[in-house]
């Protein structure tokens, strides 16, 4: 199967434009299943997106982003064909990456 | 009696007659599903002057600016995504038959959502998109899908996809068991059930536009045109199976089996009088 | 110090007249610009985003007092990263969105009340 990561890098003469969507349950440890058993919190806690083997943008996450979480930004310097790195890492220790080019 | 009132009897004869002349015969109740669709159109385009036909298939984001802001957020990289991905493999994956969904449709099952459902005049029903998937399975050997799951809704959300756009050509034969499957599913419509004593009508034809609770409410006018959808209340992709059940539980009426009679014919109706306005699913809703 | 304009500030009738008689100039309009809906459609699922005018941004986060932990998220833009992040928060209730932008070591705010019928917390 796919990776959990789509990103969409977009060149836009300086910046390069970035949205992703994440699959990923986000879930807040705050809903009851239907046994009435809370469902274990379960998020990225941390999602990093690297150019040129820089950060270009960090995000921490709490329980409250939306499942399926999206995070739109924009950065300097990137080139069309230039790679872009995404990763996360969740709180289970589980983690995805991508790498994507620059539209 | 007097002259005058004679005469004014005669002329109450005569108006009755005359207005007798111009009653329609008992052939009135002749069903005329294009009438009903130009009247089902005009009552929505006179209720909401300032909304284009098309954009009625939007549902509450046709009627309300700030919903309709998140909304276009949301579709910039929208929550169906990965449902619409996993539909499209499910959709190429061969059967134990070697078979693939394709095989069943016409036009390998592309762009061809917008047909759906039709009246199979062999068989005496309305066949729905979703019966057609789980038939295609039985006759590949396979075991049928739930209907109101998500391998359903993904894979009806590929076909929707690949018709995005298409106007609704929903067909009624000139045979007189399709023309009383139409009028069953518009039967069904106007019905009140449940303990709230609701129609579908009550809500998405008296009060579309306005909240419900927390919900506000979709015109009936293009309801269908958006399905499957993603909906943030479920947090994931449901089936016209999934929404006719769970609204009929919301109305606290029991819902039927997915794929009954009544809400195939239902569905029927609903998609024949949104006839002319595009497919716009997969969709997304609150 | 006297402020002998004070009497007339008190009787003005408009916000921004009153400063204006007060200080002899007005606020300076917020470099900060939170977009938030009036009323979420959902409160699992509410796009929220900010951008700035303001120069050396080096962070950017989301707080949302009225749900069980306030902070929701937080953003850390290097060098060379726009200030300006869209992202999609949970809200279990009514509440401000405070949205916090760190620039050249000062701290700066917006906040925008989000009316939520729904809450996104499983309520």
């Amino acid at each position: 199967m796919a990776s959990s990561i789509r990103v969409r890098a977009i060149a836009n003469g300086e910046t390069t434009d970035v949205q992703t969507l994440i699959q990923h349950p986000m879930d807040s440890g705050f809903v009851s299943d239907d046994k009435g058993e809370f469902i274990p919190a379960h998020f990225i806690q941390e999602l990093i997106f690297e150019y040129d083997g820089r950060k270009v943008f960090v995000a921490d996450w709490g329980t409250a982003v939306a499942k399926d979480p999206y995070v739109k930004f924009s950065f300097k310097g990137g080139n069309k064909g230039g790679e872009l790195k995404v990763s996360w890492i969740d709180n289970k220790g589980a983690t995805d990456t991508a790498t994507v080019k620059i539209q | 009696m007097s002259v005058r009132s004679q005469s004014r009897l005669a002329l109450a004869a005569l108006s009755a007659l005359a207005l007798s002349a111009v009653q329609p015969s008992s052939a009135a109740d002749q069903p005329d599903p294009a009438a009903d669709a130009r009247a089902f159109r005009n009552y929505f385009t006179n209720k909401f002057p300032n909304v284009k036909l098309e954009d009625f298939v939007n549902g509450p984001y046709a009627l309300n600016e700030d919903m309709r802001r998140q909304w276009e957020e949301k579709e910039q990289f929208p929550p169906y995504e990965f449902s619409l991905e996993t539909g499209k493999e499910l959709f190429a994956k061969p059967f134990k038959s070697g078979k693939t969904y394709a095989d069943c449709f016409p036009h390998q099952g592309i762009g061809i959502r917008q047909n759906y459902p039709y009246f199979d005049e062999k068989e005496g029903k309305v066949i729905t998109l979703e019966l057609a998937l789980n038939r295609c399975r039985e006759a590949n050997g396979e075991t049928p899908i739930s209907y109101t799951g998500e391998d359903m809704a993904a894979l009806t959300a590929y076909m929707a996809f690949t018709s995005r756009g298409k106007p609704f050509d929903i067909k009624i034969p000139d045979d007189r068991r399709a023309l009383q499957a139409y009028q069953n599913g518009k039967r069904y419509f106007y019905a009140r059930r449940g303990q709230l004593n609701f129609s579908c009508a009550t809500c998405h034809v008296q009060n579309p536009g306005q909240r419900m609770r927390a919900e506000v409410l979709a015109p009936a006018l293009g309801i269908l045109n958006a399905l499957p959808i993603y909906r943030s209340e479920w947090g994931g992709m449901g089936t016209v199976s999934r929404r006719f059940t769970t609204c009929n539980s919301q109305i606290r009426g029991v819902p039927l089996e997915p794929q009954a009679e009544e809400y195939r014919d239902l569905e029927y109706y609903l998609s024949y009088v949104s006839n002319g306005l595009p497919v716009s699913g997969p969709g997304a809703r609150p | 110090m006297t402020t002998p304009r004070s009497g007339s500030a008190f009787k003005q009738k408009d916000d921004k007249e009153a400063i204006k008689w007060l200080y002899g100039k007005t606020a300076e309009p917020s470099k900060v610009k939170l977009d938030a809906p009036e009323i979420a459609e959902n409160g699992a699922v509410v796009p929220i985003s900010v951008t700035t005018t303001l120069a050396d941004v080096t962070s950017i986060s989301f707080v949302v007092p009225e749900n069980p932990n306030p902070l929701a998220a937080y953003y850390k833009l290097p060098p060379g990263t726009m200030p300006s992040v869209a992202n999609r928060l949970k809200m279990a209730k009514t509440s401000n969105v405070i949205v916090i932008v760190e620039a050249g070591g000062k701290l700066y705010s917006a906040t925008k009340e989000v009316k939520v019928t729904v809450g996104g917390c499983g309520g």
